[in-house]
């Protein structure tokens, strides 16, 4: 592991340390602009900002327990093509997942783009955010969500629940980036570690003049976590298994589905800019669904709602990462994070992908071997 | 099941090999059950999961896709990219009670008539004695 270094809290307050650090990033000349969550007016969600000031950066909260929406798919709009300027980009790790999945896909580009990931003790949903804010300063909730010690105090729910998503990731700690704010294991009063994770984020860190810092624990605390979000997502796998069986039970799951098609915007690897689901394809005439109907007895308008999620399935299994966007998107609460990453665990699993892991692993659908899935092949004659 | 079900398959057959087999066998009068829809592409590769799934929600108990063998395909390797498509839906539609053998892969070459005509013949079969796709009853499609 290469340099660790230490960002001193003051007042209590490790969401200012941060907002220190990324002014320290903005001053340095090789760094442009910073992407990170930034509350707007006083009670807001804090939305993804482009803060190109760094007395802008007052409003910074990368560590509030919200998360309107990936931000990957935003980064991937920074990146594509040239702007002239590196940036920087504050990423939870399902974030930076999902950005290097589109950044195979050639839907963005790492060259320019510093990756600060954070680790990360999860977001509710955003109505429970609101429930969570219950009318307090969001600065003074995001402190008291996180209490005196990265990941190992309870968090002050506020009578809400963690987002299901969250709870059943097993990544809190960010992979591919290149500085990592080191959360887990540390005492939020005293000091952050900060650690160079690339050559780049060496540099970069070097350049801070931070002094060093030792071993906090976060190697443990971060440990006693991958076990308690691992069991609560293999125990979510089997309980969704238990109800999709069937078609009939996967219907009946998907059944106050409406069509909309939030899940599939919400969803950062989704990245075709054209869906056939936004074309008029699935429009049919009007004598096609009075046949359907008269063949089954009654047909459920609008149709093509499981055609639609089984092909989401097919297009995007491979590369679900998890962040369950889907779920936070869905107006009608189907848990559709939970079926779309239970499908995903077995498909990921049948490739050996981990999406996000690595840039050097290809896309499953985007490569083949000529001798391989023999068994695929039925030989009848 | 019942004895009464007459299974309906849907076939996507490249252009340059099995389309060309289909002919061949239908020319040569070879005795082919006539539960098979022949849909006619280019190459296998162009046959996105979703002409699949829409198949069998649509009422197809059985989906065939069968194009040219290994090393033989026109487009170089099509066949290649279709049998990880195939793969991927072996993988999620069983998740959901769509059992595995109701979507199959084969190569069959042009010069084969024999060859489509037993694995049309095989496959029918198979999906008869397996019974209808469940979505054929389903109002929620
Ligand atoms: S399917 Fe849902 S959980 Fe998976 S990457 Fe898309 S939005 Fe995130
Ligand atoms: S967001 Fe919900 S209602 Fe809309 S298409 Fe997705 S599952 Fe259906
Ligand atoms: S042309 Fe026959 S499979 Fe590609």
């Amino acid at each position: 592991m290469a340099t660790t270094a230490k960002l001193q809290v003051e007042n209590n307050n490790p969401v200012v340390a941060i907002q220190g650090l990324l002014r320290g990033l903005l001053e340095n000349e090789s760094i442009g602009g910073v992407l990170v969550p930034v509350h707007h007016f006083g009670k807001s969600m804090p939305m993804p900002t482009l803060v190109t000031d760094p007395d802008q950066l007052s409003g910074a909260d990368p560590l509030a327990p919200a998360f309107p929406m990936n931000s990957a798919k935003l980064l991937s709009r920074l990146t594509r093509g040239q702007t002239g300027e590196r940036i920087a980009a504050v990423l939870r790790p399902c974030e930076i997942r999902a950005f290097v999945e589109l950044v195979k896909l050639n839907q963005g580009s790492l060259d320019d783009v510093v990756i600060v990931g954070v680790d990360c003790m999860g977001a509710y949903k955003n109505t429970d955010y609101r429930t969570f804010l219950a009318g307090r300063d969001p600065f003074e909730a995001t402190l008291a969500f996180h209490g005196d010690h990265g990941g190992t105090d309870k968090p002050d729910a506020g009578g809400v629940e963690l987002s299901a998503a969250c709870k059943s990731c097993e990544h809190p700690s960010p992979a591919n980036a290149d500085l990592i704010v080191g959360l887990a294991g540390a005492d939020l009063r005293d000091a952050l570690p900060v650690l160079a994770d690339s050559a780049r984020g060496e540099a970069l860190l070097n350049a801070l003049g931070l002094p060093a810092m030792g071993e906090n624990g976060r190697a443990k605390t971060l440990e006693a976590l991958v076990k308690v979000r691992t069991e609560h997502r293999d125990a979510m796998i089997e309980a969704t298994r238990a109800v999709t069986g069937t078609l009939t039970d996967l219907s009946e799951y998907l059944s106050a589905c409406v069509n909309c098609y939030n899940c599939r915007v919400a969803c950062p690897v989704c990245y075709c800019k054209e869906c056939v689901f936004n074309t008029d394809v699935f429009e049919h005439k009007p004598w096609q669904y009075m046949g359907w109907a008269k063949r089954k007895g009654s047909l459920k308008m609008p149709t093509d709602t499981i055609f639609y999620h089984l092909t989401r399935m097919a297009h995007m299994s491979m590369a679900c990462v998890g962040c369950g966007q889907c779920s936070n998107a869905c107006p009608n609460d189907i848990p559709v994070m939970e079926l779309f990453r239970t499908v995903a665990a077995r498909t990921q699993e049948s490739f050996g992908y981990v999406p996000g892991r690595s840039l050097d692993e290809p896309p499953p659908l985007s490569v083949f071997k000529e001798d391989e899935f023999q068994e695929t092949v039925s030989h009848m004659a | 099941m019942s004895s009464e079900f007459e299974p309906t398959i849907l076939a996507f057959v490249c252009n340059w090999c099995t389309y060309t087999a289909a002919d061949l066998a239908g020319t040569s009068r070879m005795v082919q059950q006539p539960n098979l829809r022949l849909v006619r592409v280019m190459c296998t590769g162009m046959v996105d999961p979703k002409y699949i799934v829409k198949s069998l929600l649509s009422g197809a108990d059985g989906v065939l896709v069968s194009g040219c063998h290994p090393g033989d395909c026109h487009y170089i390797n099509g066949n290649y990219k279709a049998r990880r498509r195939v793969k991927l839906l072996n993988e999620i539609l069983p998740q959901f009670g769509i059992e595995r053998e109701r979507v199959k892969l084969t190569w069959v070459g042009a010069s084969e008539g024999n060859e489509f005509a037993a694995t049309v013949n095989g496959f029918i079969n198979e999906i008869r004695e397996l019974g209808p796709m469940e979505a054929r009853s389903m109002a929620v499609v």
